[in-house]
């Protein structure tokens, strides 16, 4: 298995870390004061490749908190705020982009 | 790395040489495969036991013709999950009739305790202290196996024939 | 279906203390995940884009109504009241809680149910044809070797960390249903010329980055041989299968690199050796297994009652769905029922849980209490009454089951996509939904005849696009959605790989491009029942792709 930081980590633009929860899987942000958050909008948000490096580490080293973490590019609201930079991202922080089976109804 | 053995930690007798260290005729050794090949009556020769550390991706094959008088054959789990030794330790033992120390060395967990035993091996290196006092635990834990092996684990097949077997007798 | 007994329902359940333990010590930080990874992998436990993901297995496609309550249950209890069937035999819940997992497979082993080797570098689920048993073109029920070779390859302690994933399917009849040109093995009963019963074994064969049709390394193979022969293939496999590139690690690429001709000599030889061994079968331990299996006690019926006959004049959507979702049945006045789970506009493959207990009931009341999983992600009830039908389409078709789409343009075979997966590049059911609506209309379709299509949303190929007669494949461009097309793929017994035919199209374009080639072939075929595959095989790829990209 790679390990996400075996890669080269390349930075452009803002960026976040971001995992899953170990208990439950649920989608989580590597804060400021080093914890975790399913709110995108208290991401730790940084533009440098050695922030990032250094972000990435210490969440991977948190591994009984949350599982798979890697960085991944954010847009910022026009306040400043941190929003999900591509597709997959959007999908992980809403949801599918299809109505679920449940919605439907039978 | 606590060496194990009948869960139980034991006493490694066995000593690793390098390639490049002299080897003295008395006390039991390990030699790495290569060295091992290069002359192997005269290793064998030797007042104490000589072992063999053997890699995963050298066929077991080549060892036969030494088996009965290794003392110690030692495979390698480079990684948990480099699953290649136990298709060498089950052809040791089962092809090859190796009856001496068959030890697994390397990346060696809790999880794949059962696992090695019933591919044959008899010591394990094991990683963590702390997998060693839970070696009885997991040993127990399964008592219904699906396949045979060289182990003697008496399978769920053969169970149900010799049940089926019972049951008749008593049928009639 | 096969009934467990007790030595079964023990292993069941030694295994199910065996991961809670495994996940109480991950979760108090004793394991890291790197260690605990592998072990959830071979309990059929992902991590994906939203959530945990749990594969369970339904060996060789065969569910009983109670089994189906209890993936109900699952579904309701701790996931979010649904589920989505897969092309391998299995049923994937989403949004599982790895705190919640030790309880839902404890749940699920209280109806014979787990996810154990649903996943990881392991022989996963047997799979086999979803008509076993009641088909009229195969020689004898391929299941009971599917029930052995799931015991034998269940927590294999030589087997479990092979170089990657192992896939096995069976067939026992003429028409491949199984798509076992597509697995690491496929098996394929059959009586040769001196009227014995044997196996035809092919290996090597895969989707994915290569795609490889597997070939056939053993022409005939007794029964009594099968496990000490799958046994020589793994051991072959497990010791040359490439480990340094995950990408090459298949054991598709180990038979082509060595050519099939030298890997069956490598397997032969393996083989001599343990072939006369303890894996051999005698015929009481078949007999034992065969014994297991449960067949319903079939009623002397006459096809075609009066029931049938009259409803299929009185009621045209009664007939188009008879024509449609119904297969004839090995005995007389007796029907295979297949339940689409690809309404129209609906991600393809999904049941809630509503709609799994409505199945377990019907099963109960209309087909033994018995159910099927196809790899077309479709549902069966195999063994339904002929005078039951009318009234059995009026309660499926209560709960959205019931859509005479089988087999035509709309019931498009998908993988989950980038709206769940965490390999995806694209999406995919956006795609399906799309192109369903665009196609599907019943009369188009039925115009239109076979046609499958299938859609991948990344090269790992889930949606197993190689081999759909159209297939589609999402790629990333730039963090945009593309997609690329093939023609002419196939997974029956004349499996053959697609062609590509066109560079790929952006999202806002594949609708189009369907449409084009669907259009082509209307065009092109000779007659109104020349299927769009044979077609392309007549014409080639050629006069599609003009008529489909020229003005792209």
């Amino acid at each position: 298995m790679t390990s996400p930081l075996q890669q080269k980590i390349k930075v452009i633009g803002p960026i976040v870390v971001t995992a899953n929860r170990l208990g439950d899987g649920a989608v989580v942000y590597r804060t400021f004061n080093g914890g975790w958050s399913a709110d995108i909008t208290h991401a730790e948000v940084v533009n440098t490749a050695a922030a990032a490096t250094k972000m990435l580490t210490e969440a991977i080293a948190d591994d009984v908190s949350a599982v798979g973490a890697y960085i991944a590019p954010v847009m910022l609201s026009p306040e400043g705020a941190p929003l999900p930079g591509n597709l997959r991202e959007h999908i992980r922080m809403n949801g599918p982009t299809v109505a679920v089976p449940t919605e439907i109804g039978i | 790395m606590p060496l194990v053995k009948n869960g139980q930690i034991t006493h490694d007798q066995f000593v690793f040489v390098s390639d490049e260290s002299p080897i003295s005729d008395s006390g039991p050794v390990v030699v790495s495969a290569a060295r091992f090949l290069t002359d192997p009556e005269s290793l064998l020769r030797r007042n104490a036991n000589t072992g063999v550390l053997w890699p995963n991706n050298r066929k077991i094959s080549e060892l036969a013709p030494y088996l009965d008088r290794l003392g110690l054959v030692a495979l390698v789990f480079p990684n948990f999950r480099d699953g290649r030794a136990y298709s060498q330790a089950r052809l040791l033992r089962e092809r090859y009739g190796y009856r001496g120390e068959l030890r697994a060395t390397g990346q060696i967990l809790r999880d794949q305790f059962l696992f090695l035993l019933r591919a044959g091996f008899d010591t394990l290196d094991v990683l963590k202290e702390a997998d060693v006092p839970a070696m009885a635990d997991v040993l127990r834990r399964y008592s219904v196996f699906y396949q045979p092996t060289g182990d003697g684990r008496l399978t769920a097949a053969q169970a149900r024939l010799s049940q089926h077997q019972t049951y008749s007798g008593i049928g009639r | 279906m096969y009934i467990y007994d007790d030595l079964d329902r023990k292993l069941l359940a030694e295994r199910v203390s065996e991961f809670g333990d495994q996940v109480r010590r991950r979760l108090s930080g004793e394991l890291t995940e790197d260690e605990f990874k592998s072990l959830r992998l071979m309990n059929g436990i992902y991590l994906q884009l939203h959530a945990y993901m749990l594969r369970v297995a339904i060996p060789y496609g065969t569910l009983s109504a109670e089994q189906m309550r209890g993936l109900a249950h699952v579904a309701r209890r701790y996931d979010r009241g649904y589920g989505h069937f897969t092309t391998r035999q299995n049923i994937q819940f989403n949004w599982i809680k790895l705190e919640e997992l030790p309880n839902a497979m404890a749940d699920l082993a209280r109806v014979g149910l787990h996810g154990m080797q649903t996943s990881g570098n392991c022989v996963r689920n047997i799979t086999t044809d979803q008509w076993a048993g009641v088909a009229v073109d195969e020689i004898e029920d391929p299941r009971i070797w599917g029930e052995i070779v799931r015991q034998y390859t269940t927590l294999h302690p030589e087997f479990s960390f092979l170089p990657r994933k192992f896939k096995i399917a069976i067939t026992a009849a003429k028409n491949d249903r199984a798509a076992i040109k597509v697995h690491d093995i496929g098996l394929r009963l059959y009586k040769n010329d001196a009227g014995e019963t044997g196996f035809e074994v092919a290996a090597g064969g895969g989707l994915g980055r290569t795609p490889f049709i597997a070939k056939v390394i053993k022409p005939f193979l007794r029964k009594r041989d099968v496990l000490s022969y799958i046994e020589a293939i793994l051991r072959v496999y497990n010791q040359y299968g490439r480990r340094d590139n995950i990408y090459k690690a298949r054991i598709k690429i180990l038979v082509h690199d060595l050519g099939a001709e030298a890997f069956a000599r490598e397997v032969e030889q393996e083989w001599q050796s343990i072939k006369d061994g303890m894996l051999a079968l005698e015929p009481a331990a078949i007999a034992a297994i065969a014994a297991r299996f449960h067949y319903p006690r079939y009623e002397t019926l006459i096809d075609n009652p009066i029931e049938l006959t009259q409803a299929r004049a009185a009621d045209k959507s009664f007939e188009r769905w008879f024509k449609n979702s119904t297969s004839r049945h090995k005995m007389p006045g007796y029907a295979i029922v297949t339940l689409s789970l690809k309404p129209r506009g609906e991600p393809p493959g999904d049941a809630t849980a509503d709609q799994m207990d409505a199945i377990a009931d019907l099963a109960e009341r209309y087909s033994v209490g018995e159910i099927r999983v196809g790899h077309e992600q479709n549902l069966v009830f195999p063994h339904v009454r002929q005078r039951d039908l009318p009234e059995l389409w009026r309660a499926l078709d209560a709960v959205n089951l019931a859509t005479p789409n089988v087999g035509l343009v709309s019931d498009i075979i998908a993988c989950p996509g980038l709206d769940y997966c965490s390999l995806a590049n694209t999406r995919s059911i956006p795609v399906a939904q799309d192109l369903t609506k665009r196609l599907g209309g019943l009369e188009f379709a039925e115009k239109l005849g076979r046609l499958h299509i299938n859609i991948s949303g990344c090269i790992n190929a889930c949606g197993h696009h190689h081999v759909g007669h159209i297939g589609i494949l999402g790629v990333e461009k730039n963090g945009e959605e593309f997609y690329q097309v093939t023609i002419g793929g196939r997974a029956d017994e004349e499996a053959e790989l697609g062609a590509l035919i066109g560079p790929a199209v952006p999202e806002s374009e594949i609708g189009d491009v369907v449409e084009d080639i669907v259009a082509a072939y209307l065009e092109l075929r000779e007659r109104p029942n020349e299927l769009f595959i044979d077609t392309v095989k007549r014409v080639g790829i050629e006069p599609f792709k003009e008529r489909t990209y020229a003005t792209r």
